[in-house]
This record gives structure tokens, C-alpha cells and sequence, in this order.
């Protein structure tokens, strides 16, 4: 039996409506009790001293869950492992990360799910993973659903790409409502953006770049709420689908009407696009550089606005490391993305708790309770009695600046390098082990 | 705060390009000229004084001001004029030029830009000479060398020679002191920059420099060459659709090729475009019989341009071309810290 009672701390559980002093009973992988302060003294004599954690003046909230990271093992090592990758997870506070399948090759087997799933690839947090919608992510066929979500799978998704074909798009969404999972979409109308490599606008009218329209997004968007539409209506089952990285204020507009109409769609937002701009790229910095690409000023407000109203589900990194040689070229020949997993948890506290007054446990719930609820988690994103322990214990009060020569991540491509942060991460535990713990 | 932490902060600011601070050139060798924005108007200024005190040299006096130092010309587009001028600029002020181009070289092989680079630093080179087709390769290139990169046109972006050349042009053109300027120089001058905005760098670099020495540039083309994000280049811009609009307020009129490697995929209509656009001497006559014509070259007789309007009398296209020699001279004794 193996257990650790943390002590003193504020415990905000959002999924239980908790906020105040409570301490918690970790034992054999699972939250075994939460109490008020003092009531759980009657254990606390049989835990070894090392076991119990006294985090007074911290925050204890349900571990961090991350719908979309890339981990690129298999084939793309150079960039990042699951072992360095959950490493970096862990210290940003997350206790559960959802792989995306465009690892070379694409994970759409159920034999490359086993693989990336097992046990040797050495994840120090939950490992998760949504296989590619289509064979190879080339949008033509669907792959096997069923035996894919019997071995483990918690969603489908083309990510990097959108499914573009509607009758490709119909048939993916009719396949998952069958089984309860999400059908997750990269909404980029790519027949809008060839050749592009950042957001449509002034700026890149500046920086002689081919930009991408937010109609882009929009289509897609729009295109797959009518195809849900369609289907609940002639099919008679209710498909869930899911919009990646919401970048633009088109799109949330399109997904708040489809909420409204009682349609079952859900999105995540990125802590870069509701920090950063088209601005940020500057001089032509390639880590700035991702897709969808930071958008204008008026779209970085509407995925606020969409995140206090509620549109917005979950806070998702889409955690991207490349090599510095991939970043180190030129503008339009660099990778697309950044990291995110340790700069997550402090933007959106900085930009969401401080600057625009969301309440702290809606945060905690944007990317906990939340994207739990996105991918069917019941046991993980809350601190019930029974669920497993995952827990990241942070100072929700800390100021700092982010470096990323501390990051466990094996690449370094960040445009949060000196960035503010708010919230610092103290510990992580993930089913009851202790996965991270910052210095002193 | 430690520059890191300025630098951060100032992409979240938003912070605006067309104030760029020292701060944000710091990356950069001086003597670089990536962007006519890095340019400050006393900048312009000295470059011209610069170019006014070469030319009163003579070829003998040329040959000792770079005397035994190393120049690299990298160029992955190809190129007559600008090549050749940065080329015989260097050789006539004494340095060793060496050229490398895309199609003979390790390039074609794979070889990264930044290793080419640094390639070219190993082998003696001071300063690089670059022309690339991707927007942002010159400052790529001058971040990870150190060295000054003279940027000869990357992309879309820029070519801020070209707009020094030209700026001296138009200042000699008008019989004016063509050795420094300030911010009320062109003052009253109407720049009309005519045909293929979006693809056109020098249409950038003029735009961008321009109206900070005084004055009105009016950009002129149809909504596919010219979308209305291009007033984002700063303040002194305006888009006027009618050509003979434009042309009736010009005091000088930059036409600019249709660039087709650019084009990617879309379809113009040149028939239209040519109707609308063309600088012909029926409309040079009728509109603006005084107007000075430039063009940055190369250009396509019978398309932007009539055989009949470069050749004539109101056309400054062929002493464009030498005064690129004149400012490529001065920017590469800038560029290699030489007093002149």
C-alpha cells in the first residue's frame, strides 16, 4: 500500500465545485479521501514523513490534462520521445497527454497504437493517443474505429491536415458516433493556403509572406457543422466533433451558433493564439511560426471572449518541438509549431486569471475537468474519492519568466523564451507518483 | 530586464515594425541593409553623402577603399543588373568578389542557407551580397553569419538598394542636391507605383521609404496585385485603382513587371490588365507630359510598359541602372566599415 497525504493546501476541483482548504488522501494510485484541514490527522500518523506534503499557501487542483501534443515517436526522435515529451508534461503540470498520429509512419493501426501505448516507451504521465482518421492521414479512407477505440484510442484525427473530402468527413463523424468518440478536425481549408506560411494581413502584406485567410477555417468549420447536421438528421445518431486550435474569431462565431442549436460540438484554444499575434513574428522568427498561425489582434480577443463565455471547451498546447535546424531556414521553408507543454498552465493564468479576470478554478477547468470530458475521461480531470491521482500542486501567486534552456523538452522551439508567466508548478503526481517536483 | 526578456515582451506588445528600435537590429552586423526599415532618415542621408563622395573620386582612388577585402555575392535568383552592379561596385573599390549561385554550388546539393553562410564566413568572406527568393533570407542570413548581408532582394520583402537607387535618381532627375535628405525633402512629390504591388519588393522598399523623406506614394494596380493590406506599410500611402487618376497627380511614375514566377496559380487577364495599366505614349501624353517614368527592370516591352516610353525622353530607366552602381559602392564601403 503506498501513500502520500498532501497538507494544508487549497484544493480547487472544479468538477466537484470545491475551492478552500482541504487535505488529500492519496492511496494505491487513487484519491482515497478529501477533508477539511485537520480531518484527515488520523491517518497522517501512519505515512512516512517523506510521504506527506505540506503545500501551504499552494494550489491542489485535478493534474492537467492536454488533448493535443505531438510526441513524434515513433519515427521522428530527433525532434522529441514520449520519455522527454511526458517529461515536459509533467513539469508544466499535466498528468495526461493525447498523442496526435502524424509520427512517421502515421499511427493509424491498431498495431502502431499498441506500440505507442506500451508500457517500454518509458511515459512518465498518462499516455493517450488519437490514431489518424484516414489511412496514412491522406483523407481518402477511413481507418478501423472500432478495433482502434477497443485498444485504447480516445478520438480520431487527421491533425497537421484536415479531413478535406465531405463523404470522407461523413463518414469518419457517423463512424465515431457509433462509439462514443470524437472526431477531432484541423480546420484548414488547404486548397485556401498553399503555398502560405502566416496569418493573411497587413503583416504579412509587409513581410512579403503568402498569408492564410481566416476563411480557411471558417469553411471547414462551417462544412462540418452542416455534414453533423445532415447526419443527426438522417442518420439518427449524434456525432461529436471536435475543432482544433481555434484560431479565428469566424470560426468560434460558427461553433457558438452550432452550441446554441444544440448541435454536439466541441473546441479547444491555444495558449499561443490567445497570447501572441502576428506580430510576434517579428523579423521573420520561426518560432512564431505555426498552423494555424497567430492571428490578428481582433481574433486573439474573440478566443478570449470565447473562453470566458464558455465556446471555447479546453485549453489544448499543440505541443510541437522541432530540431533548431528545422527552425533555422527560412521563413517559409521552417516547421510549423512550437512547444507549449511548460508555458501552458502560466499563460493562461497570466492572460486569462490576471489580465482578463477568469476565475482561477476556470482555468483549472479549461484544461482539466474539460478536455476530460472532450475525449470520455470519467476517473481523471477531478479529485473524487476513487478517480486515479493525477494532481499538480502549483503557487498560483508566483511571477516568473519563463526559460527554455530549463525545458525537458528535447527541442526548444518556444517564442516564450523570457516570456511573463503567472503560477508556478510545484509538484506533479500522476496515479499517485510524484512525476515532478521543482527545485526548492 | 535582460534583452531576452525585451525581447518577449516586445512581441507581445505588438510592437509596430515601422518603429524599429536599435534594439531590434542588435542582431545584426553593422552595415547590414536587410530593410529600408532599419534605415533611419540620417541614415539615408549619410549613404547618399557617402555615394556623392565616391563618385568625386576617381578609378585609381576607387581601387585602394576595399583594397584586399573579400565580398561574397549568393545568389539563388537569378539577375543582370543588380548582380552586376554589386559585382563591378566591389571590384572597382579594390575587393576580392567571389559569386556563388543556387546552380553551381553545394545548393543544389541541399546545403542549407545558414551552412552556406558559414561556409562562405570560413573562406574569408566579410560581407555577403544576397539575393534569395524566400522573404526574410537576408536577416536569416545575417543572424546565424554575424556578418553584413546586403540584401539584393529576398522574396517578396525587399530591396533596399533599389530604393536608394532610386531615391537618388528621382533627386537628380529634379535637379536637386542628390547628397543628403531629410524628413521634408520630397515634400509635394507624388510617387504613383504602378502594376504587380504584391509580388514587387521594390514596390515595398519604395513605398516604405519614400513618404518618410516627404513624400505621397500612390499605389495603383487591380485588387489581385494590390490588396488593401498594402496600406499597412506605413503612413504616406494611398490606393488609387484608376491609373489615369494616379497618372494625372504624378510627378513621378514607377511601373513594375507582372512577376509570373510568382503568380502562383492564379489567372490575369492581360489583355485587361494592359487596357488599364499600360504606360503608353498616348497616355503619357494626354495625362502627364512631364512626368518622370522609372522602372526597376527587367522589363517586358508591350506589357507594363510601351518600347516607345522606356526609350523615350521622360524615362530615367537607364541612369537608374547607373546610379546602382554609384549607391552599391557607398553601401559596400558601409557595409565594411570602410571611411570614405
Amino acid at each position: 500500500m503506498s501513500e502520500i497525504l498532501i497538507l494544508n493546501g487549497r484544493v480547487v476541483d472544479p468538477a466537484s465545485g470545491t475551492d478552500g482548504p482541504r487535505d488529500v488522501l492519496v492511496r494505491d494510485g487513487r484519491i482515497a479521501a478529501v477533508e477539511m484541514s485537520g480531518g484527515l490527522a488520523g491517518v497522517a500518523g501512519s505515512i512516512a514523513k517523506e510521504n506527506q506534503l505540506d503545500v501551504a499557501g499552494m494550489v491542489v487542483a485535478p493534474g492537467l490534462i492536454d488533448i493535443h501534443v505531438h510526441l513524434r515517436e515513433p519515427g521522428q526522435t530527433h525532434k522529441e520521445t514520449i520519455r522527454t515529451g511526458t517529461e515536459a508534461a509533467a513539469a508544466g503540470g499535466f498528468t495526461t497527454v493525447v498523442a496526435m498520429p502524424n509520427t512517421t509512419p502515421v499511427n493509424d493501426s491498431v498495431k502502431s497504437l499498441r506500440w505507442i501505448l506500451d508500457a517500454a516507451r518509458g511515459p512518465v504521465v498518462k499516455l493517450l493517443a488519437m490514431p489518424a482518421a484516414t489511412f496514412g492521414s491522406l483523407g481518402c479512407e477511413i481507418t478501423d474505429f472500432h478495433e482502434l477505440v477497443k485498444a485504447g484510442a480516445v478520438g480520431f484525427t487527421d491533425d497537421g491536415r484536415p479531413v478535406l473530402e465531405d463523404e470522407v468527413m461523413r463518414a469518419a463523424l457517423v463512424a465515431a458516433a457509433g462509439l462514443g468518440v470524437p472526431v477531432s478536425q484541423h480546420a484548414e481549408d488547404t486548397r485556401l493556403t498553399a503555398g502560405c506560411s502566416m496569418n493573411a494581413g497587413r503583416v504579412a502584406f509587409r513581410l512579403g509572406l503568402r498569408g492564410m485567410p481566416v476563411e480557411a477555417e471558417a469553411r471547414i468549420v462551417e462544412r462540418d457543422l452542416r455534414l453533423l447536421r445532415e447526419i443527426e438528421r438522417v442518420e439518427r445518431v449524434r456525432p461529436h466533433l471536435h475543432v482544433q486550435h481555434v484560431s479565428t474569431s469566424r470560426a468560434l462565431h460558427e461553433i457558438r451558433r452550432a452550441k446554441a442549436e444544440g448541435l454536439h460540438v466541441t473546441c479547444e484554444a491555444a495558449p499561443h493564439h490567445f497570447t501572441l499575434t502576428d506580430e510576434a513574428i517579428g523579423d521573420y522568427d520561426t518560432n512564431a511560426k505555426m498552423n494555424p498561425p497567430l492571428r490578428a489582434e481582433a481574433d486573439r480577443h474573440a478566443l478570449i471572449e470565447g473562453l470566458l463565455d464558455g465556446t471555447v471547451d479546453c485549453i489544448a498546447t499543440d505541443h510541437a518541438p522541432h530540431a533548431s535546424w528545422e527552425k533555422e531556414v527560412e521563413f517559409e521553408r521552417a516547421a510549423n509549431g512550437i512547444t507549449g507543454l511548460e508555458t501552458a498552465l502560466g499563460l493562461a493564468l497570466r492572460v486569462l486569471h490576471r489580465e482578463h479576470g477568469m476565475p482561477l478554478s476556470r482555468v483549472i477547468a479549461l484544461m482539466s475537468a474539460h478536455p476530460a470530458e472532450v475525449i470520455g475521461l470519467k476517473d481523471r480531470g477531478n479529485l473524487r474519492v476513487g478517480s486515479w491521482a493525477d494532481v499538480v500542486v502549483f503557487d498560483a501567486a508566483a511571477e516568473w519568466s519563463f526559460t527554455v534552456g530549463e525545458s525537458r523538452s528535447k527541442s526548444k522551439n518556444t517564442p516564450f523564451d523570457g516570456a511573463a508567466m503567472v503560477g508556478r508548478v510545484r509538484a506533479t503526481i500522476c496515479e499517485g507518483r510524484v512525476v515532478y517536483r521543482a527545485a526548492p | 530586464m535582460t534583452e531576452r526578456a525585451k525581447r518577449a515582451a516586445t512581441r507581445e506588445a505588438g510592437a509596430d515594425l515601422l518603429s524599429v528600435t536599435p534594439a531590434d537590429c542588435s542582431a545584426y552586423a553593422a552595415g547590414s541593409l536587410l530593410s529600408v526599415e532599419h534605415l533611419s532618415v540620417a541614415d539615408v542621408a549619410e549613404i547618399l553623402a557617402m555615394t556623392a563622395r565616391l563618385e568625386r573620386m576617381d578609378a585609381a582612388q576607387w581601387a585602394r577603399v576595399l583594397l584586399g577585402r573579400t565580398v561574397a555575392l549568393l545568389f539563388y535568383e537569378s539577375s543582370t543588373r543588380t548582380r552586376t552592379s554589386f559585382e563591378l561596385a566591389a571590384k572597382s573599390l579594390g575587393a576580392t568578389t567571389t559569386l556563388v549561385s543556387d546552380k553551381s554550388s553545394s545548393i543544389e546539393k541541399g546545403e542549407s542557407l545558414k551552412d552556406t553562410g558559414l561556409t562562405l564566413r570560413a573562406l574569408g568572406a566579410e560581407a555577403i551580397i544576397l539575393r534569395h527568393p524566400s522573404s526574410g533570407a537576408a536577416s536569416l542570413l545575417a543572424r546565424v553569419t554575424g556578418l553584413p548581408v546586403l540584401n539584393a532582394g529576398d522574396g517578396m520583402h525587399q530591396h533596399p538598394s533599389q530604393a536608394l537607387l532610386d531615391l537618388r535618381t528621382i533627386l537628380l532627375r529634379q535637379g536637386r542636391d542628390a547628397s543628403t535628405v531629410d524628413a521634408k525633402t520630397l515634400d509635394g512629390i507624388t510617387v504613383v507605383i504602378t502594376g504587380d504591388i504584391l509580388h514587387s519588393r521594390v514596390a515595398r522598399s519604395n513605398a516604405m521609404l519614400l513618404p518618410r523623406l516627404g513624400a505621397r506614394v500612390v499605389l495603383c494596380g487591380p485588387p489581385e496585385l494590390l490588396p488593401e493590406s498594402a496600406l499597412g506599410l506605413g503612413t504616406g500611402i494611398e490606393i488609387e485603382r484608376d491609373f489615369d487618376r494616379a497618372l494625372a497627380r504624378a510627378d513621378v511614375v514607377m511601373m513594375l513587371r507582372i512577376q509570373k514566377e510568382r503568380l502562383a496559380g492564379f489567372d490575369l487577364n492581360l489583355a485587361e490588365f494592359i487596357e488599364r495599366y499600360q504606360l503608353s505614349a498616348e497616355r503619357l501624353a494626354a495625362i502627364a507630359p512631364h512626368v518622370l517614368v522609372m522602372h526597376p527592370g527587367p522589363i517586358i516591352r508591350g506589357l507594363e510598359i510601351t518600347g516607345e516610353v522606356a526609350d523615350g525622353a521622360q524615362s530615367a530607366i537607364e541612369q537608374q541602372v547607373s546610379q546602382g552602381l554609384a549607391i552599391r559602392r557607398a553601401v559596400l564601403v558601409r557595409a565594411l566599415g570602410v571611411k570614405a
